[in-house]
């Protein structure tokens, strides 16, 4: 069994957080130390905006609503000084119009507060693994787990397993993010393109119908469920 | 400053005061132009008929005293001079010495008016009596005497005069009797306005109950004052609509954070020490995240109500849309032991927002899965969506338990869950938010009976759905039958 890309391998991510409450920076800084990663804070935006500018971050953590600098304002400035980082949202502002606004400003993600934590690490991550151009990728590999960009077909173990358009994208979404938390959210924004939170556990049987026909017949599971965050594509344990 | 002259003062500075004083004013200058006219115009007809007659009997007397010679003409003079006639005679020879003739002299008027003019004179009956108004003409009967014969005016003038009189009388009532009107009518429009205003500001201190008083009437003050009614049930209702969201938000909102902080103690007290906090705080992580879809659900429904979005509208296939997340939810449907299929008419195409119709088309599903959990009969979900007339209707219909009449305007509101599904999980706000986005589109929710169960129809009104030519439309009438299962992409 060759894994390709080492999707397993936990790098760790140098993040900086430009929030100005001083605990919601704390807790993060905190717990994304505790989930391998180190990270910055910085108060204001023109301050967070100078860290920034550095680009020796892997991903920027913004709240939208900052002192001195507004948080859109300070990615617009980033983009337009060509510094492509990518910026997780962080807002209170959770309105359909915001979010757009957001995404137009250049932000990539868009997280409204309250929010999990580990929503926010599972994004954090998704967003960190990006630098690695994913879309020039035509073969994604997960133990004996194949798919194939070009044909659309996925094999596991060299027998060919047949899935519903969805299924194939909800597949090929897990695992451009193999080995990485993938929250429920994530995947009703991706791969469906919603953005709304729905009182049943839709997802769920998606993910476990997905689960039947690339794990049921096969000894060692691929796709496992992450208690209290989502879904993980992995060879080997948790 | 009295009351009453406080009174009497505002009276004179009311808008219909001032309106009536002009008018009078109007009036009166109106009709003293139009006296002066027919007073002048009177008087000199009057004058004219006199100097008419006194030329033709002066043209009379000057043929008499051409064929009899001054004898004849001072006996005719003196033949039609009576003492109190109107007649007026004066006839002298060359020296000046009078001959005939009632006047006594040459009246002073008439020596620097050689044509004749109005002079004054004394009747020669009495002393007591007046001077009285006369009118008189020379006459040229040759031989050097003179003569002059005149005409008494004095009744004329009377008549006139009386006439001038009787006409400022009469516009001095109607100037006083239009004043009178004109407070009668501001004093009346005051009061009315009074009590408008008396409400109203009893209606500022909080007594959102009262209302003006409309008289049977129908005027414009009776127009204005039902007006301001509706108005005023508008916002009692807008009123109690607020109090009773926030009503609810203290209920709905205060009970689940106490049952987080309850279970949170129950954790904290529990003797098995670290086991039970895990499982506490993973409780209160569960709570509290309800509560926060509580609080996302509310201010997006506060925020779609404030108004448009016309930043995030998208043209898209409004079929396509329906039948995608119908999809999203037939596994689900499916697990649960019932059907879930959709019917969509293709070819609809409009400008909306996507997000919030996929949120109001999957509140709607989450209900109709909800509910179709609690029938016993084998549950079937049918989800469908097409023209209607020029809008666009999205309609979810199941086999459940269904609405009663009744309840189904209650269950728009805010918070409102009837008391059968009080006990399952939801915000109770799933329904009001799809009615707010209806209402952005400028559409509606009907419920409607499903026989058994419900149907929710989702109305988008024409002016979000695209035209398009009649040949597309034709073609887009084509139905596409019975379950899709997946929506091949």
């Amino acid at each position: 069994m060759t894994v390709e890309a080492k999707p397993e391998e936990k790098t760790a991510m140098r993040v900086l957080v430009i929030e100005d409450d001083r605990e919601t920076a704390q807790f993060l800084q905190k717990s994304l130390k505790e989930s391998g990663h180190t990270a910055d804070l910085a108060g204001d935006g023109e301050t967070g905006l100078g860290l920034a500018g550095e680009g020796t971050y892997d991903v920027l953590i913004v709240d939208r609503m900052l002192p001195r600098l507004d948080g859109l304002s300070v990615i617009k400035t980033l983009r337009t000084n060509g510094n492509r980082t990518p910026v997780l949202i962080l807002s209170a502002l959770g309105e359909v119009d915001d979010r757009v606004k957001g995404l137009r400003a250049g932000g990539d993600d868009y997280l409204t507060k309250p929010y999990a934590y580990s929503e926010l690490l599972a994004r954090v991550e998704a967003l960190g693994r990006r630098t690695v151009p994913e879309e020039q990728q035509t073969r994604y590999t997960v133990g004996d787990l194949v798919l194939d960009r070009l044909s659309h077909r996925v094999t596991r173990g060299g027998e060919h397993i047949l899935l519903q358009p969805r299924e194939y994208r909800l597949l090929e979404y897990l695992m451009q993010h193999a080995g990485q938390v993938v929250t429920r959210t994530m995947l009703l924004e991706h791969v469906w393109d919603y953005h709304f939170d729905p009182q049943t556990n839709v997802i769920d049987v998606h993910v476990s119908r997905l689960r039947a026909k690339i794990d049921k017949s096969f000894d060692k599971p691929l796709l496992h469920t992450v208690r209290g965050a989502g879904y993980t594509l992995r060879d080997g344990a948790l | 400053m009295t009351a009453l002259s406080e009174r009497i003062i505002r009276v004179f500075t009311t808008t219909a005061f001032r309106l009536t004083a002009a008018a009078v004013i109007a009036l009166v200058l109106a009709a003293a132009l139009l006296t002066g006219l027919l007073f002048r115009q009177t008087n000199s007809i009057l004058t004219d008929q006199v100097l008419s007659a006194l030329r033709a009997e002066a043209q009379l007397l000057r043929t008499d005293a051409r064929d009899g010679g001054t004898e004849a003409i001072a006996a005719k003079i003196a033949a039609l001079s009576r003492p109190d006639g109107t007649g007026l005679y004066f006839l002298t020879d060359a020296r000046g010495t009078k001959l005939a003739g009632n006047l006594n002299r040459l009246p002073p008027e008439l020596e620097v008016a050689p044509q004749g003019g109005v002079f004054r004179y004394s009747p020669v009956r009495g002393a007591a009596s007046a001077d009285r108004l006369a009118v008189a003409i020379p006459v040229d009967i040759g031989g050097g005497n003179t003569l002059i014969i005149g005409r008494d005016i004095e009744e004329q003038r009377a008549f006139a005069d009386a006439m001038k009189r009787t006409f400022l009388i009469g516009f001095g009532l109607l100037s006083l009797l239009g004043l009178a009107g004109g407070l009668a009518v501001s004093r009346f429009t005051l009061n009315r306005l009074e009590r408008i205003t008396a409400t109203s500001r009893s209606i500022m201190e909080g007594d959102l109950s009262r209302r003006i008083p409309v008289e049977a009437g129908g005027g414009e003050l009776d127009a204005l004052s039902a007006n301001l009614n509706e108005m005023l049930d508008r916002i009692e209702g807008l009123m109690s609509g607020l109090r009773e969201v926030s009503d609810n938000i203290a209920h709905d909102l205060k009970t689940p954070l106490n049952r987080l902080r309850n279970s949170a103690e129950a954790a904290l007290r529990d003797p098995r020490g670290g086991e039970a906090y895990r499982e506490g705080l993973e409780g209160t992580i569960e709570k509290a995240d309800d509560l926060i879809k509580t609080f996302n659900a509310l201010l997006l429904i506060a925020r779609l109500e404030a108004g448009p979005l016309e930043e995030s509208l998208e043209r898209f296939d409004l079929g396509a849309l329906v039948e995608d997340v119908a999809e999203l939810y037939m596994p689900a449907a499916e697990e649960d032991g019932f059907d879930l299929s959709v019917e969509t008419e293709k070819g609809v195409e409009v400008m909306a927002n996507r997000q919030l119709i996929v949120q109001a088309i999957a509140n709607l599903i989450d209900n109709a899965i909800k509910y179709s959990r609690v029938s016993s009969a084998n549950g079937a979900i049918r989800v469908t969506s097409g023209r209607l007339g020029e809008a666009a209707v999205i309609s979810v219909a199941d086999k459940g338990p269904g609405i009663s009449t009744a309840d189904r305007a209650r269950v728009l509101k805010r918070f409102v869950r009837l008391e059968e599904s009080r006990t399952k999980p939801g915000t109770g706000l799933g329904l009001s938010l799809v009615a707010a986005v209806a209402r952005l589109h400028h559409g509606e929710i009907r419920l409607s009976d499903h026989a058994p169960g419900l149907k929710v129809d989702l109305v988008l009104s024409e002016r979000v759905v695209m035209h398009q030519g009649p040949a597309a439309r034709s073609k887009g009438q084509h139905v596409d039958g019975g379950r899709t299962a997946v929506a091949a992409k």
